[in-house]
């Protein structure tokens, strides 16, 4: 009699836990994807063809715009880089200002060998060394491949911003939490684009999904001789560079 | 906007080459060259109050009990910079709630709770219950009382219950050296294995770190135990002294030959991040790691504890270049945290820039705080020797 009591009180408690699992996983779906989106039938990436970027900017401003990040010169989510590669084997790299006046594009001279923009962002690595660090398991890999932070459960030790080797993170100042591109991933789970892909002039950004075979991805991958940033890290990036010169790092 | 974004330069560190804009905040500030301080020093004299019960070296008796209490201070103190420095210092019960297992830093609530609680306090417990027993006895304010529950109301004091005590001390501290490479050694990991940072990723990180940590606990407890002998106008223990110098001196001698062969190594393998590197250690750390690391932290104690032993000095000239070298050493690993913490965050991840720090004075991870943090352990230390004297009182006839 004892027996079946505990057993069925250790039984009743399982079912309540699983509930509650339920309940705490729903609301955690439900927070980052909105209803009817299946993230098991995608896998994000994005393509960027170097030779089609002019360095304007626009994508940095978008994402500020569309994601709240600080209006400093210290934080960004994404960010164009400038290189200007000379004779001597000199590199002047510089960050392209959006907020600043004037073009953006070098004035050649007899020393330049070739210049060109790099726009940078979190690589979404699908070997992340930010989600490994994570004390508290705040920063994840979705189901769709994209690295998130959720800012409720992260304790600010900027573990993940020392993991990164492409400088994509930072604190935020505002909600004292790890933040980074999140490909809008609240616009990209309602079918949109992310907002830098959308306002690109050019198209050097290129958004959809990796496996499959309609995706305007598919069609850059096909098309182009790939690289992503540090390789040799193993780090695995799902932002893969067409074009890209040996300088970028 | 445009105003707003000047006055941020102006507040931004100054920078050479280029740097990731994300890079010009450094994430981890002075608190954080305080904890591996502090840990260190923790390992450091745990393992030198190790050596009398599990080496059996008697000269150090004397120390062995300010040894753990010294680790005990230094540890109950140790989380704190860790817990100021979290941008959510509120949410830090997830470490120990829901830990990510993959995470070096998870590990950090348990191996600090095995330490403290399986390691030190234990041992501590067992080295002090019989006199507590025995002050209580001898107590009549409320300090009877303190030491009632202090020795978890334990009564027995017949010689059979030491016997045990001393048994249980032996496996404690045998299980404890493990647990004190694993608290400085986990620490050391944590940067070395951060393959982002070359400067950080090393497999060598976890040892250095552990040798250094050895340097700096049996340098402190030499400088505390001079001190404090001094202050009780009690005869300082030549034979001590001598043997915690030698230990000392060989102690430094394989943390430089570590961080040397780490240097060499580096320089020979010559790897993509050597140029920035290099760059760092010329420009920004040239007088934290070449001039107070290693000439005033390595070379020039080194120095002083070859001609005591070469000059065979008298008593009170050992005692006051001892007293010099201790403190030598004490700057020298501070600078050794100094240049792997904040060193390690003075490069880009580019590789094409340097940034630099400059420490705040007030707010929480300030310098003003920084001073406090290196302070409260010795408070905390002195009302542990209040309480739990290392030596004999007087009145005690336990011993």
């Amino acid at each position: 009699m004892e027996r079946r009591r505990f057993l069925k009180k250790s039984l009743t408690l399982l079912a309540e836990a699983g509930v509650l699992g339920g309940i705490a996983t729903a609301a955690k779906t439900a927070r980052a994807e909105p209803k009817g989106y299946d993230p098991s039938k995608h896998r994000y990436g994005m393509g960027i063809q170097i030779d089609k970027c002019i360095g304007c900017g626009k994508c940095v401003e978008a994402c500020k715009e569309e994601n709240n990040v600080p209006r400093d010169v210290a934080h960004f989510r994404t960010w164009v880089e400038r290189y200007v590669i000379e004779q001597d084997g000199g590199v002047v790299v510089e960050r392209v200002d959006p907020g600043s006046s004037g073009s953006h594009e070098p004035i050649p001279n007899e020393n330049t060998v070739r210049t060109f923009f790099v726009p940078k962002l979190c690589n979404q690595c699908d070997n992340p060394p930010c989600v490994q660090v994570c004390p508290v398991g705040a920063t994840f890999k979705t189901e769709d491949g994209v690295i998130l932070v959720d800012a409720d459960r992260c304790i600010g030790c900027r573990y993940c911003i020392q993991a990164c080797p492409y400088g994509a993170r930072y604190l935020n100042p505002l909600t004292d939490t790890a933040d980074k591109c999140t490909f809008c991933y609240h616009r990209i789970t309602k079918g949109l684009l992310p907002a830098c892909v959308e306002v690109c002039p050019t198209q050097a950004r290129i958004f959809g999904d990796i496996d499959s075979p309609a995706s305007p991805l598919a069609r850059f991958r096909r098309m182009n001789k790939l690289h992503v940033l540090k390789p040799s890290l193993n780090t695995e990036p799902k932002v893969q560079y067409a074009d890209l010169d040996g300088e970028v790092r | 906007m445009h105003t707003a974004a000047h006055a941020m330069l102006f507040l931004l560190p100054q920078t050479t080459g280029y740097i990731f804009p994300n890079e010009a905040e450094m994430p981890w500030s002075l608190l954080i060259v305080v904890y591996p301080y502090l840990t260190g020093l923790v390992a450091g004299a745990f393992i030198l109050a190790s050596l009398v019960k599990v080496f059996n070296v008697k000269e150090l008796q004397p120390v062995y009990r300010l040894s753990l209490l010294t680790a005990l201070a230094f540890l109950l103190i140790a989380p704190l910079p860790l817990l100021l420095h979290l941008g959510h210092p509120e949410r830090s019960y997830e470490i120990f709630l829901t830990p990510n297992l993959t995470s070096a830093m998870a590990m950090f609530g348990f191996v600090y709770a095995w330490y403290l609680m399986v390691v030190l306090l234990l041992e501590i417990w067992f080295t002090y219950r019989r006199e507590l027993i025995v002050w209580s006895q001898g107590e009549r304010t409320v300090m009877k009382v303190v030491y009632r529950v202090l020795s978890l109301f334990s009564v027995d004091t017949s010689e059979e219950s030491a016997a045990f005590d001393r048994k249980a001390i032996k496996v404690i501290t045998i299980v404890g050296i493990p647990s004190a490479f694993l608290l400085h050694g986990y620490v050391g990991f944590i940067f070395g294995s951060v393959k982002a940072n070359p400067w950080w990723s090393s497999v060598l990180m976890p040892i250095v770190f552990l040798f250094s940590a050895i340097v700096s606990g049996i340098a402190l407890v030499t400088f505390l135990y001079m001190v404090l002998t001094t202050l009780r106008r009690e005869r300082i223990n030549m034979a001590c002294l001598d043997k915690m110098a030698s230990f000392l001196f060989y102690a430094v001698i394989l943390d430089f030959s570590l961080e040397f062969l780490d240097f060499i190594h580096r320089l020979y393998e010559s790897e993509e991040s050597i140029k920035i590197l290099s760059e760092l250690v010329m420009n920004r750390l040239f007088f934290s790691l070449g001039v107070i690391q290693v000439l005033l932290g390595m070379f020039v104690p080194l120095g002083i504890m070859v001609l005591i032993r070469v000059l065979r000095l008298d008593e009170e000239l050992r005692k006051l270049l001892y007293f010099v070298a201790v403190i030598l050493i004490q700057l020298g690993i501070f600078a050794t945290r100094w240049n792997v913490v904040i060193g390690g965050q003075m490069f880009s991840k580019s590789f094409r820039g340097l940034m630099e720090y400059k420490a705040k004075i007030g707010g929480m991870d300030g310098f003003l705080m920084t001073l406090v943090l290196l302070v409260l352990p010795f408070i905390v230390l002195t009302v542990l020797i209040k309480v739990l004297p290392p030596w004999d009182r007087p009145e005690s006839v336990a011993r």
